[in-house]
């Protein structure tokens, strides 16, 4: 047993290691913010698209959207951070892992944001355009608040997996959180940095992942 | 041309088709484990949360908190760098399924729960008063119910959780990402990564579409 | 005021209007009857463009609906008020909100002319003060008269209502057909697809009958019912009587 928390909860080494994992910390908001600012942005674009008459909009959207669905975000970060090198594009790891996680998540946020669209009654917009409300205003006024609101448990699930996603960029040695962590266990050959990078994300995020159950209840018994 | 050479050189895709074909039965095989053992394990913890037992229902909760909230990289660089220090070896393919068998069956655990709130409790009722017993009421009368609520997030997830297997390949599971990038180094172009995106659409692009084209019948007969 | 000139609809291979020609007075209350799946609905939609005319024209004060593109389509839709079947409330703005957006946002207004005007509204149908309410706490004819008054807080030129009382409760029916009545002996422009035969009889300048996508017969509230000419309005009327409508 003392072994056990010599190994995975020595507070020495956490106390040694968390200037460094407070460094990478701040790196994986940084991050975070990013790529969710962009993801969502990009999602609303792309899910406009799938859900546009026009075909020449339509189809290029959805095929966007399931190729990058399709993919590992792994396998997409490794091709952005190893493989364009050498098509001459030669890209600092922050830009590498914001542009994977950029096509990953758009496309997941695309998903989201379709959903909540397609589940706004045809008649709202009708209302809306016969008062005389143009296209866009349509869209930001009476369309978006009440998609939103209706996949908002899904909106905060796609925003938790994007923190959790932000770890793989230690692979291609971002020195964000998990990175810096490794960093640590590898120096003091001992565990305990890792499992405080994990006590760290779940802080962050065991909040949010018990609103998420709490709205999926909520749902569930209306 | 140079862009061909680069990113679809025949020679090297020669070369190297054996080991990916290789490593594609191991993504496969690893793939099939983890959702096969991740979703039963999940239905299995649903249905134990049903008895309503304090004692079963608080650490079933915190499982599948943690196993949502925590990034599996995390996770897996301590069971495979921390565990061995405790004189406990897995190989990487054993971490990789305890893992992400573990992630999706924290996911799926919440789905399946998540359905069972979802079936009215006249269900029930009618179910126990036509003298089904409480576990028949639960296999025969609920569950059913349940999965069938549960199936497209299931679908997704599941597909979510398949892909990471190509974490694998920063614990030297020899699957297609590790395989081809170490073909990518040692062949000093980019077409192994290249037949690694190729061979992650072939998997799971077919996924993506069908999970889309399901939803559209489910949409329709609900 | 309106002019509908050989209006023809199809969805897919199936024609659901038929040359339609029918003509709307300033100040007129002209009421459309026919069985379900006559078309009616389609042409009530057809005039303010929710449904895209396959042929055929439509005029608004000489000035063409059909041929309206972008913004020139939103403005002319300015003109034309339309009530749903189903309200069509936004259920995220309070009733308020609701009457002032398409004022602030299309009309350009600013927000207190557009707020006194809306409580002028809401206070024409009496509902002024339930202004600050969500929809979701109001009953189906409450809903309603708000979704009249965000149409009339336009200041449209003339108002369709499309079925308005056919998703209410027989007990709240009365009170929109009252803000109707009400809005008629103001000079309001109206056409009503309705089932509420006694109000047309009652409050309609002209009945227009249709049935299988076409005009069958148009006349004042005592020919069409007193007199109909046509079987087909004979057979309608007929099935009619047993429900004591």
């Amino acid at each position: 047993m003392s072994n056990f928390i010599d190994l995975f909860f020595n507070l020495d080494i956490m106390g040694q290691a968390w200037p460094l994992l407070f460094k990478g910390l701040i790196i994986t908001l940084k991050l975070c913010a990013v790529v969710i600012g962009l993801g969502v942005v990009g999602g609303l674009l792309l899910a406009l698209g799938a859900l546009s008459p026009r075909r020449w909009l339509k189809w290029p959207a959805v095929g966007f959207i399931d190729l990058f669905r399709a993919l590992p975000p792994l396998v997409l970060l490794i091709f952005v951070y190893s493989g364009l090198p050498f098509a001459g594009l030669d890209l600092s790891p922050f830009m590498a892992v914001v542009i994977a996680f950029f096509l990953n998540n758009s496309a997941y946020f695309a998903e989201v944001f379709r959903a909540g669209i397609q589940s706004v009654p045809k008649g709202q917009t009708e209302a809306a355009r016969a008062t005389g409300l143009g296209a866009a205003q349509t869209l930001i006024q009476v369309v978006l608040p009440q998609a939103v609101r209706n996949v908002l448990p899904d909106l905060l699930s796609n925003t938790v997996e994007v923190v959790k996603l932000t770890s793989l960029a230690s692979v291609v040695s971002l020195s964000e959180l998990l990175y810096s962590a490794n960093m640590a266990r590898s120096v003091t050959y001992n565990s305990s940095p890792l499992v405080l990078a994990a006590l760290i994300y779940l802080a962050i995020l065991w909040p949010l992942v018990r609103l998420i159950s709490r709205y999926q209840r909520g749902i569930a018994v209306h | 041309m140079r862009f061909l050479d680069t990113f679809f050189d025949g020679v090297v895709m020669a070369k190297y088709l054996p080991d990916l074909l290789l490593a594609i039965v191991t993504t496969l095989w690893l793939s099939a484990i983890i959702v096969i053992g991740g979703l039963a394990l999940g239905l299995a913890l649903a249905c134990l949360r049903t008895l309503g037992r304090w004692y079963l229902t608080l650490p079933i909760v915190a499982f599948a908190d943690i196993g949502r909230a925590m990034p599996p990289l995390v996770v897996i660089l301590i069971f495979y760098f921390g565990l061995p220090g405790l004189g406990i070896s897995l190989s990487g393919p054993m971490v990789l399924i305890l893992v992400l068998g573990g992630v999706l069956a924290a996911f799926a655990e919440e789905i399946f729960w998540a359905g069972l709130t979802a079936v009215p409790k006249g269900q029930w009722e009618a179910g126990r008063a036509t003298g089904l017993s409480f576990a028949q009421t639960l296999f025969d009368v609920a569950l059913p119910q349940a999965i069938r609520l549960g199936i497209p997030p299931l679908v997704n997830r599941a597909l979510a959780i398949t892909k990471m297997t190509a974490l694998g390949s920063v614990i030297g599971v020899k699957e297609i990402l590790a395989v081809s990038s170490s073909a990518q180094s040692f062949s000093g172009s980019a077409t192994p990564l290249t037949m690694a995106a190729l061979a992650y659409l072939a998997i799971f692009l077919p996924v993506v579409i069908l999970s889309r084209l399901a939803e559209r019948r489910y949409a329709w007969s609900v | 005021m309106i002019e509908i000139n050989k209006l023809e609809k199809c969805f897919g291979d199936t024609q659901v209007l038929t040359s339609i020609d029918l003509r709307v007075n300033r100040g007129e209350l002209v009421f459309v009857i026919g069985p379900s799946g006559s078309g009616k609905s389609t042409m009530l939609r057809c005039c303010n463009r929710l449904e895209e005319p396959t042929s055929g024209s439509i005029l608004l004060d000489g000035e063409h609906v059909t041929d309206c593109r972008g913004r020139a389509l939103d403005r002319m839709r300015l003109k034309i008020g339309m009530v749903f079947q189903g309200f069509h409330l936004y259920p995220h703005k309070s009733v308020l909100a609701n009457v002032m957006l398409a004022q602030v946002k299309a009309l350009k207004r600013s927000r207190s002319e557009a707020e006194a005007r809306a409580m002028e509204m809401l206070d024409h149908v009496g509902l002024a003060h339930k202004a600050s309410a969500m929809p979701s706490e109001l009953s189906g004819g409450q809903q309603q008269r708000v979704a009249i008054a965000r149409a009339l807080a336009l200041d449209p030129k003339v108002m369709l209502f499309d079925e308005p009382t056919s998703a209410l409760d027989p007990e709240l029916v009365g009170s929109v057909l009252k803000v109707m009545k009400q809005l008629r002996d103001e000079g309001m422009t109206m056409v009503v697809v309705s089932h509420e035969m006694n109000f047309a009889r009652e409050a309609a300048d002209r009945v227009v009958f249709m049935d299988g996508g076409v005009v069958v017969e148009v006349g004042t509230p005592e020919e069409i019912f007193g007199n109909p000419k046509s079987e087909r309005l004979r057979a309608f009327l007929s099935r009619l009587q047993p429900s004591g409508a």
